[in-house]
């Protein structure tokens, strides 16, 4: 699996000399989706606009977009058309570097679920939509889904023989799709919903470049290459051949090459399949979740703010401290992450005595963090020494020990309490630090990065403190493969620092940290 | 951002394109050869009952409760609806339908596609919906089926004056 992980990120890696990190496309997969979602229905809009929902209206409404009207009307369709192609597409990505990273065990199954009912709703509405243009292709769908449908022992009467001929389909039938058409994507979108709903600031939209250049792309397609419709539905006739779009309806004419059951067991099988995934791979054993202690705590709700996965809640305290709130974590959503830990403002190594913070992973003290770092700092030598804090999820730190290098590795970057960085510098212990953590935009649980880039430019709290100075502090976003990356920085690093008088906090300015 | 960023992220977009454009249509999809037509035999029929109805006699009726004292007694089960098909001379299709309900005693229905040669073909259809005897309903016809042409064979027991098959091309 770890060397699947690694094939797939490098993959996703050949994206970035172009876009770079924050803007790789694969790293905002949900929220490309979204964007899709809202180019569907801006052009559907336009379209139901001149769509008439009778028998031949149907056909003759759609035929005249296209050649009426091709530079509003046909590029509309193209776009509705192609946008729901790429919805199917960023979909079955998304899905699939979902599962190869393993994002779908533990609190991550409502998520991986609620994306299972997604691909149907996504597929029923596509399929519906091809209905839509009562053409031979139309034609095609519509007896082939009843024929499908008639396997299950579920109808009185063969569905398909409401398609034996052609007065069969009344202008009601049309007005029925039309109504399904505007139905089922609602309920999707309610789902779209639902499925973000257990997560803090979810992407819904992409940055503004990738919605650009996907816009355009599309565009640039529609133009290229209209969508056009069949000849109009004949029912006495059998549509030979077909200008199938695969994307949704690779599953037909296995209908007719296999069999109607078949197809079910393929389809029902696999969504089964996908069903149990949660529960079929699931890791052994627990990792401890989070844990609140109200003697340290305010109340100043960072936490909360600041958790992935809305896994911590504000409750009215009772305890008689002269704080208002305390919080509450529940362990069924938490991802054991510690970036809450990160957040706490009592997560302070230059305390004297007894160092808890509010809020603690119980596997990981913080205690434990900061002895660990005072044995880092005191093996340190040379020129230029640096301490290293990197991240479970990303390139591995540890490999780039040596007697210059000391390195810690946490949960998540996202744990890190900025005060550590000004704890290794201080009475010059090592000359630098370095910070490591997935690749931007790609954190394992989502939020780490982000909030340790605020916390470090200061926008965020806690914020690194102003004495640090930032020639002495370097972030490297580095998958685990990224081993030529965390190297470059630390060596960028390493460099700077060897031009910079020994004493780290020597400046007691107020230099602004290096954001990059 | 320097010009060959640009260009690599007009490759990865203009792949995304080519992609959704190519399988949006393509590869033709055949679904059913050029020198194909289909019958469609389907229709849907609620044969005889298998018993004929009887008299009840005085004292049976004084049994039932007032509101049941009905005379005529019929068993609900229906009899299986048997079709045959021939083409040319050859049995394409044989099939009993057992009638659908928990009494036994709904309309049997049938949907059954079969893809044949296009050109002139001799059809025989025969149906049988009591328990036993003789074929009921025979149609014979020779037809001319243009290839990617549907020939539905439908059945309806109720049309006054000619019950029994239909050929609809
Ligand atoms: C219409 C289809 C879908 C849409 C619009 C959608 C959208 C999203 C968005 C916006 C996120 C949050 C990204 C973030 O902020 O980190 C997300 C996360 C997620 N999606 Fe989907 N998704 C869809 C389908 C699916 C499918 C089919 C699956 C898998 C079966 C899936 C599994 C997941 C999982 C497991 C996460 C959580 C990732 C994490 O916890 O880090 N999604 N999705």
């Amino acid at each position: 699996m770890k060397s699947l992980q690694n094939s797939w990120r490098r993959l996703e890696n050949l994206f970035n000399p172009a876009f770079g990190q924050a803007l790789n496309p694969w790293y905002h997969l949900g929220a490309i989706i979204y964007f899709l979602f809202w180019v569907v229905v801006v052009s559907g809009i336009y379209l139901y606009i001149f769509y008439r929902t009778g028998v031949n209206e149907a056909y003759q409404t759609v035929e005249s977009l296209t050649h009426d009207q091709p530079y509003v009307g046909g590029v509309m369709r193209s776009l509705h058309r192609y946008a729901s192609d790429g919805i199917v597409v960023a979909m079955l990505l998304h899905m699939l570097r979902s599962f190869i990273y393993g994002r779908f065990h533990g609190f991550r199954w409502f998520s991986w679920v609620t994306g299972v009912l997604l691909i149907w709703l996504v597929y029923i509405s596509g399929i519906n939509g091809y209905w839509m243009v009562w053409d031979r292709l139309a034609q095609f769908v519509a007896v082939a889904t009843t024929e499908w449908f008639d396997w299950l022992p579920l109808f009185s009467q063969p569905l398909a023989r409401n398609f034996l001929a052609q007065g069969n389909v009344s202008d009601r039938f049309i007005n029925m799709l039309s109504f399904i058409h505007i139905f089922i994507p609602l309920l999707m979108l309610l789902f779209m919903w639902v499925h973000t709903k257990r997560m803090n600031n979810a992407e819904t939209y992409p940055p503004q470049s990738l919605a650009a250049g996907t816009l355009l792309a599309l565009l640039a397609l529609s133009l290229v290459k209209p969508a056009l419709s069949h000849a109009q539905a004949d029912l006495a006739l059998v549509p030979a051949a077909l200008r199938l779009d695969w994307f949704y309806l690779a599953p037909y004419p296995l209908i007719y090459a296999w069999s109607p059951g078949a197809v079910w067991a393929l389809v029902g099988g696999f969504t089964m399949l996908l069903l149990a995934v949660p529960w079929l791979l699931k890791p052994r054993g627990r990792v401890p979740v989070a844990e609140v202690h109200p003697d340290n705590c305010n109340g100043c709700e960072r936490c909360f703010k600041d958790c992935p996965y809305s896994a911590i809640l504000m409750r009215s305290r009772q305890d008689g401290r002269p704080y208002a709130l305390l919080p509450v974590v529940d362990p069924k959503l938490c991802a054991s992450c510690g970036i809450c830990v990160g957040a706490c403002p009592s997560s302070m190594p230059f305390r004297r005595h007894g160092m808890v913070s509010g809020i603690e992973l119980p596997d990981k003290l913080l205690l434990a963090l900061r002895a660990d770092t005072d044995h880092a700092l005191d093996g340190l030598r040379g020129k230029a020494r640096v301490m290293v804090f990197g991240c479970d999820c990303a390139y591995d730190v540890r490999a780039l020990q040596s007697e210059e290098v000391a390195a810690l590795s946490l949960p998540c970057i996202g744990m890190l309490p900025p005060a550590f960085i000004d704890y290794a510098l201080r009475d010059s212990r090592a000359d630098g630090v370095l910070i490591a953590g997935c690749r931007e935009c790609d954190c394992q649980y989502r939020l780490g990065i982000r909030w340790t880039e605020q916390r470090l430019a200061r926008e965020r709290e806690p914020r690194l403190r102003q004495r640090v100075p930032a020639q002495r502090v370097e972030t490297c976003w580095a998958g685990p493969p990224d081993e030529k990356l965390a190297r470059a920085a630390l060596s960028a690093l390493q460099a700077r620092i060897a031009q910079l008088p020994r004493a780290a906090f020597e400046d007691d300015g107020e230099l602004e940290l290096e954001h990059r | 951002m320097k010009p060959l960023n640009y260009l690599g992220q007009g490759v990865a977009y203009a792949l995304f394109a080519v992609v959704l454009g190519y399988f949006s249509t393509s590869p033709e999809y055949e679904h059913m050869p050029p020198d194909q037509a289909l019958v469609k035999l389907s229709f849907s029929h609620a044969a005889q009952r298998k018993g004929a109805c009887r008299e009840r006699t005085d004292e049976e009726l004084a049994k039932l409760k007032p509101n049941m004292r009905i005379r005529k007694d019929c068993p609900r089960e229906r009899a299986n609806v048997v079709v045959e098909l021939e083409m040319d001379g050859k049995q394409m299709y044989h099939v009993e339908l057992p009638p659908p309900g928990l009494a036994h005693d709904g309309a049997a229905s049938i949907y059954r596609r079969m893809p044949v040669p296009a050109g002139t073909h001799r059809f025989v259809v025969r149906l049988k919906d009591k328990v036993d005897g003789d074929f009921d309903f025979v149609h014979e016809e020779n037809v001319d089926l243009v290839a990617g042409r549907a020939l539905v064979i439908d059945f309806k027991a109720d049309v006054p004056g000619a019950p029994g098959f239909m050929f609809k091309k």
